[in-house]
Order: C-alpha cells, then structure tokens, then sequence
C-alpha cells in the first residue's frame, strides 16, 4: 500500500501536533488539501513570478486612468508635433522621452504607453469575462454530463464535439459584420465588448467541460459518494456537496490556462477588426494598426510585448498551480 | 505500510490516549490482553478459543429476510445501447440475517459479494428476487421512499482511501448523516461526531482535521464514526479491514465486535478470506461466481465443510501452527484455474472447472443448496458429492487442470 505524505501510523499520535490533545476543548486544526497546495505553490518561484506579474497587471488594468494620469497622456490624444509630416514617423524615430515611455504612434502621435495600458482594461476584461462565462457553461454541463451519464452525457459529449469543430474565426467576422450599432441595450464598445466575451465564452466552455465530465466520471465511482448515497442524499447534495469540491481545483486550474488562450483569442479578434471600433485602444487593434508601419518597430513592438507577456505570465502561473494542486496529475 | 506492521501488541487506541471514560475501546484491549497480546490480534492464525465470540442465543426472526435476489449488469453495444449479453454478479442469493447476529459472507474476488451488499443496501436495483428488511420489502423501493429506512441500514465500505471525501473534514463527514437525515442532536452535531470519535477510538480533537492526515486504519474508523451516526440496526460491512494492515485488522474487528455488544447491532461482515470472518461470524455463507454455495453455523462450517470449494478456501490460508491446525486446514487443496467469467458461467454447478470432484452430473444438473449428509436444516450445501468428515482430499487437482 502506498501511503502519501502526511499521512501516520495508527499507533503514532497524528502529525506534529505539539498541542496534542493536552488543551481541552480547542479543536485541532486540521490542513486542507487547499492549504497543502498553497504551501507547494509557495516554493515555485517561475508559478509565482507569473503570479506577481498576473496580479500587476490586474492592477494595472484596474488603475489604468490613474496610471495614464501620473506616467502619460491621454490615451486619445493627438500629438501631431512630433510627427515627421514628410514620413509620417515619430521625429527622431520613436518618440520615446520621458512623457512618452513607449514613445507615440506614427501619423497621429497617440502616446503609446497609455494605449498599452487601456488596452490591458480591455484585454483583461474579456479574457476573464469569458472564461467565466465558459467555466459556468462548462462545468455545469460537465458535471452533469459525467454524474447522469446515458443518453444526457452523450448529448452534451456530441455538443462539446460540434462547438470545438465550429468554424469560430469565420463565424465571428461574419457575425461583427451583422451586428448593430445598438442591441440588447447595450451600444458602441459596450455592445462590442459584450459580444467577443460572449462569443469566446461560449465557445469556449467544451475545454473546462470535457475536463470537469473526466473528472466527475472518476469521482462518482469513489465510494464516498456511494456513502452519501446510502445515507439518502439526492442529486444536488451529491453534486453540490461531494463533488464540487473536488472539481474546484481542476475548474481553477484549467481557467487559469483559459485566460491566456482567451487574451489570444481577443487580440486576434480585434486585430481582424471585429473587437472594439477605434479610436478605443486594444492590444489587437495596435497590432492591426501597427502592421501598416511595419518598419517602425516601436509600434509594434509593445503592444506585442504586453501579450507576450501577459499570456506568459497566466501560463506559468496556471502550470505552477497545477503542479501545486496536483502534484500526481504531471504527465 | 510497513510503518504499521509488527505491532501486535499495542494498545486498541490508535491515539495512546486512553483516557476517555466510557470509550468500548478500553474493552477492546483488555479483552486482547487477555488472550495474550500476539495470539489475539493475528487474524491469518486460527483465532484460539479463548478469543473467539461465545456462542450467542441468536435466531428468532429474521432481521434481512433475502429470497432469489439477482443482479445481471446489462452489456450493451452501439449507439441504441442494445443489449448483448448480462454480467450475472448475483445470480439468485437467499439467506436471512437474524438480529444481532453476523453473518459472514466469503468469497474470492470477483464473485458478487459486493454487489450483494450494494444490493441489500440498495445502492443498486436487483433485476430479481426480494429483499425484506424489518418486515418490509425494499427491493423496489423508490429512493424517496427508503430514505427513512436508511438510517436503519448503513455500509462500511472497502476502501478507506475512497470512501471518505478528501475536501471534508473528519467533523463534516461524520457529521453527514444528521445533516442528510435533517436529524437533530441533542447537544449539536460537533458535540455528536465528537462523541462518536470517541466512540470509534479516536481523538474527538481531530473534528477539524483531513482523512489524508489519518492512516487506513484510523480512516476505516472514521468510516464506521459515519455509519453508527443514526444509530442503524444493520451494517453491511464489505472487506472493513481487507485494505489494512494485519496488526491493524484485529483492531478494526475487534473494535466493531464491541460496537456490536454496545448497540446490538447486526453484521452481514463481507470478507474474501475464511480467517477474518471466523473471529466475528455467527454464521458464514460462501460465496463462488454469484451464488452461495454453502452456509452454516460457524462452528459447523469450520469444523466439518462440505462443499469442496469451501474446503479449497480454507486450505488456502496457510497455517504456520501444525498444532492449531484443524482438519480443513490440513488437507491443504490448491485452488487453481481462474474464476469463470460471471458473463457466461459453466452450466450445473458452477464450481465444477475447478472442482477435482466433478463428475458427469455437475455439468448437467444444477445442485439445490440443501441440507446433505444428514446435516441440521441451517447447514446447506449446493453439492452433489458433498465432503465426507475424513475424507482425503490432499493432492488432488481438479479434473480440469492441464497436467504439466
Ligand atoms: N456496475 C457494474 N457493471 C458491470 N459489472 C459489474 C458492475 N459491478 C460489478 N460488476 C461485476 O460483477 C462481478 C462481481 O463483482 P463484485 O460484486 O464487486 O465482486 P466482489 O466484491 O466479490 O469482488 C464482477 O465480475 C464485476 O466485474
Ligand atoms: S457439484 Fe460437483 S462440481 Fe460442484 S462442487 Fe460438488 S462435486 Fe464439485
Ligand atoms: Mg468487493
């Protein structure tokens, strides 16, 4: 028998526990599975330097017209003084000094350092906006799909299958073409905003699902679930009860690595021009722009970057994580 | 779990604080002091008179009254799931459990003995038969109508690693059973699953501790916390100490024999080997490929087995102790060949590929579980040629087994 760690002999009092059982009445706690994780994930220094970054740029986003306010310009504002009118280039190249940190665009002289940081508002917002949507989606069908097995779970498989195999790219640029200026009550960015998390969520949810019905599969033969069972629980107690919390670290796990796909996914939306409508800035739509001045690499350049980056971040961060909550799952 | 073995003589209390009154636990190691601390707790030896329980007055009415029950998984194939053939796990069982005694039920793996304890405690539907318990048939009761009758009827399960939920705490899972039954607890439900650790041998400290802190053992003890929660009147115990340690085994017997006393509870105790049920068994039925072969008083059974697949199993133990040898055990049987597949059994008796009895007729005729050879009416055997008392069966292979 393979006994993991923490775990003691019968004879053994249990753990250190320095207490022992010498302080009457005081409950001795015990360490979640959770807190065990958090310990593991402590010691990965490439998980939590993904973690630092995730977190500042989190804060960025949150705090981007303050930033803007004390590090740059309006994000909007021309600044047609430093362009060369001859080539349309930044004077000097760049633009790069001490107001512009990133320097300014070409053409129109919008500082680029606050376009990059309104554009993590945008990003952000709809990369964690989707994979919330799709978490709900998909772990609510996975769950029960997996639990109810039969007819429901090869429905919901056949449906996984078809969304996965759905021509999404086309679809969405067709889709923004037929959208309205107003709907839903909603209009301009909001509207556009909307529906990218709409459409990447929904799209999405067949990744978490698939995991969340694995999982559920395998859970639902573990005998503490035929316990409640025998002691009269009902569905929604089992499911709710039993085995979410043991789907939550799989669901957080696979969300993390949603994120980074979803800022992807949106960059490459608003690049083809079917994210939020100029002059709105989105690390996509500086992309698109910056493509038309391929020579000048400062354009390009942070913009890239800040995808670059962010996406790395989630990426190692959601490896670490999984690595800390399950340690035995690494291939 | 090396760390566990080698440890006949310690105390039954896991945590070496023994100082709770009224803790049956106490009982526990007294009575396997008694008997001498390396004979008592060693459960592949034969368990010495001293140790084993006194014969106990059971009989009167039934408490499980079980006629014909069956359990045939359905195998489908394609995409209209058309059924092709049947697992035939349980494949017509009857027998009845009278109050406050155990009975122990045998079997290699494989055979149907945890489906029939999933079947008893409806966790699955029988396809047939009837399952009457405290009067009433549950069989095809619906889950909203035995709700209320599970309290009276709980589980221990096999494995201690899978049946306790690694998110809960010991509190949450012990506490379960009030929370899905709604019963209320006089003093809270803390201070109930407190009193149950104690119950069990545990420290009630320990209420907000993780099953991944505990060892087999003392999780098997937190699984047995959950099942005498509501006080049940039947526990199907399947395999309760199959996954422990062999120190740790006697003290999970032992500690559900003093549970037994205290709450007159009664045991169908499931086991794959004869030696673990022996210690705490009032009477033992067998179990081979869906169907008990034979069943008896215990003393009986051990004494004097008539169906050859019992005397198979027996011999298959081996006993180090020449002097506490009784007569099965001498004449040691190899049981050889696989367990038929329950999908397609052998026709007539379903022993008979391994049987080194078999003759023409055990391929045509099913043998009836009766009385043979002029046993009591409890004492039955499906044999057509049961074991005579004396009869030599050492060295023999079955008919079927390739000869070298
Ligand atoms: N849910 C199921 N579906 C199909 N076959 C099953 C199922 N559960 C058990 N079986 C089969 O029924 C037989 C008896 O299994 P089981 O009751 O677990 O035996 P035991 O507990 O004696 O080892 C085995 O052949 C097993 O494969
Ligand atoms: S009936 Fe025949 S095959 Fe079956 S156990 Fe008896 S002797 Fe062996
Ligand atoms: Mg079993």
């Amino acid at each position: 028998m393979v006994v993991g760690p923490g775990t003691v002999s019968d004879q053994a009092p249990v753990a250190p526990d320095p207490a022992g059982g010498s302080v009457p009445g005081k409950a001795i706690e015990g360490r979640s599975l959770g807190r065990i994780a958090w310990t593991r994930l402590k010691r990965d220094k490439v998980a939590m330097a993904g973690g630092y970054v995730v977190v500042f740029l989190i804060l960025v986003a949150v705090f981007a017209p303050l930033i803007v306010k004390l590090l740059g310009d309006p994000p909007n504002e021309f600044h047609q003084n430093l362009i060369d009118v001859n080539t349309l280039a930044p004077k000097g190249g760049t633009g790069i000094s001490g107001d512009h940190l990133f320097g300014v665009e070409p053409q129109n002289g919008r500082d680029i350092f606050s376009r990059v940081v309104y554009g993590a508002r945008i990003s952000l917002l709809i990369a964690f906006l989707a994979t919330g949507l799709s978490v709900v989606i998909g772990a609510t069908l996975g769950v029960v799909a997996g639990f109810f097995g039969g007819w429901v779970d090869a429905l919901i498989s056949r449906a996984m299958d078809v969304f996965l195999a759905f021509p999404l790219l086309v679809f969405s640029i067709a889709l923004a073409g037929v959208i309205p200026d107003k709907a839903f009550g909603l209009s301009g960015d909001a509207l556009r905003i909307a529906m990218l998390i709409f459409i990447i969520g929904f799209f999405s949810w067949p990744y978490i699902g698939r995991i969340v019905r694995g999982q559920t599969l395998s859970l639902r033969e573990r005998e503490f679930v035929d316990a409640a069972r025998s002691l009269g629980a009902r569905g929604p107690y089992i499911i709710f009860k039993e085995l979410l919390p043991n789907l939550v670290a799989p669901i957080l796990i696979y969300a993390t690595l949603l994120i980074p796909t979803n800022i992807l996914f949106e960059a490459a939306l608003s690049f083809l021009g079917v994210g939020v409508r100029p002059p709105t800035a989105s690390w996509g739509g500086m992309l698109s722009d910056a493509a038309r001045f391929y020579t000048i690499w400062h354009f390009m350049f942070f913009p890239g970057m800040a995808i670059f980056i962010t996406v790395l971040a989630f990426n190692l961060f959601g490896d670490g994580l999984r690595d800390a909550l399950d340690p035995k799952g690494r291939r | 779990m090396n760390d566990e073995s080698g440890a006949a003589a310690i105390p039954a209390d896991p945590t070496g604080r023994t100082a709770v009154p009224a803790d049956p636990m106490a009982g526990a190691a007294a009575s396997a002091e008694a008997a001498g601390p390396t004979e008592a707790v060693r459960l592949s030896d034969p368990v010495p008179a001293e140790v084993m329980r006194e014969e106990r007055a059971v009989k009167g009415e039934p408490l499980l009254s079980v006629k014909g029950l069956e359990k045939h998984f359905p195998i489908t194939k394609g995409l209209l799931r058309r059924q092709v053939g049947a697992v035939r796990a349980v494949d017509g069982v009857t027998f009845d459990v009278y109050k406050g005694e155990t009975l122990g039920l045998v079997g290699e793996s494989g055979c149907g003995k945890t489906t029939t304890g999933r079947l008893l405690t409806r966790l699955v539907e029988p396809t047939g038969g009837s399952i009457e318990f405290d009067g009433r048939d549950i069989a095809h009761l619906r889950q909203g109508k035995l709700r209320p009758m599970r309290r009276d009827m709980q589980m221990i399960f096999q494995d201690p690693f899978s049946s306790l939920n690694p998110r809960h705490t010991v509190g949450t899972i012990v506490g379960a059973p009030f929370r899905i039954q709604g019963v209320k607890t006089e003093h809270g439900v803390k201070r109930a699953v407190q009193d149950l650790l104690k119950l069990v041998g545990l420290n009630p400290e320990h209420y907000n501790r993780y099953p991944h802190e505990f060892s087999g053992g003392q999780r098997q003890r937190i699984g047995i916390a959950r099942t005498l929660a509501l006080r049940p009147k039947l526990i199907i115990a399947d395999e309760p100490v199959s996954a422990l340690d062999v120190s740790i085994q006697a003290q999970v017997v032992n500690l559900l024999d003093d549970l037994q006393n205290e709450f007159d509870l009664t045991y169908v105790f499931i086991a794959h080997d004869l030696s673990v049920v022996r210690h705490i068994s009032d009477r033992v039925a067998v179990m081979y490929l869906g169907k008990i072969v034979e069943i008896a008083e215990r003393e009986k059974l051990y004494t004097s087995p008539r169906h050859p697949y019992t005397v198979a199993l027996m011999s298959a133990v081996p006993v180090p102790d020449p002097a506490r040898r009784d007569r099965a055990q001498r004449e040691r049987v190899l049981l050889t060949g696989d367990v038929p597949s329950p999908i397609n059994p052998p026709s007539g008796c379903r022993f008979r590929t391994r049987c080194w009895k078999a003759q023409d007729i055990c391929a045509k005729e099913e043998p009836p579980l009766i009385p043979r050879l002029g046993d009591a009416a409890s004492h039955q055997t499906a044999c057509h040629f049961p074991i005579v008392e004396g009869e030599t069966v050492e060295g023999r292979r079955p008919v079927s087994a390739p000869t070298p």
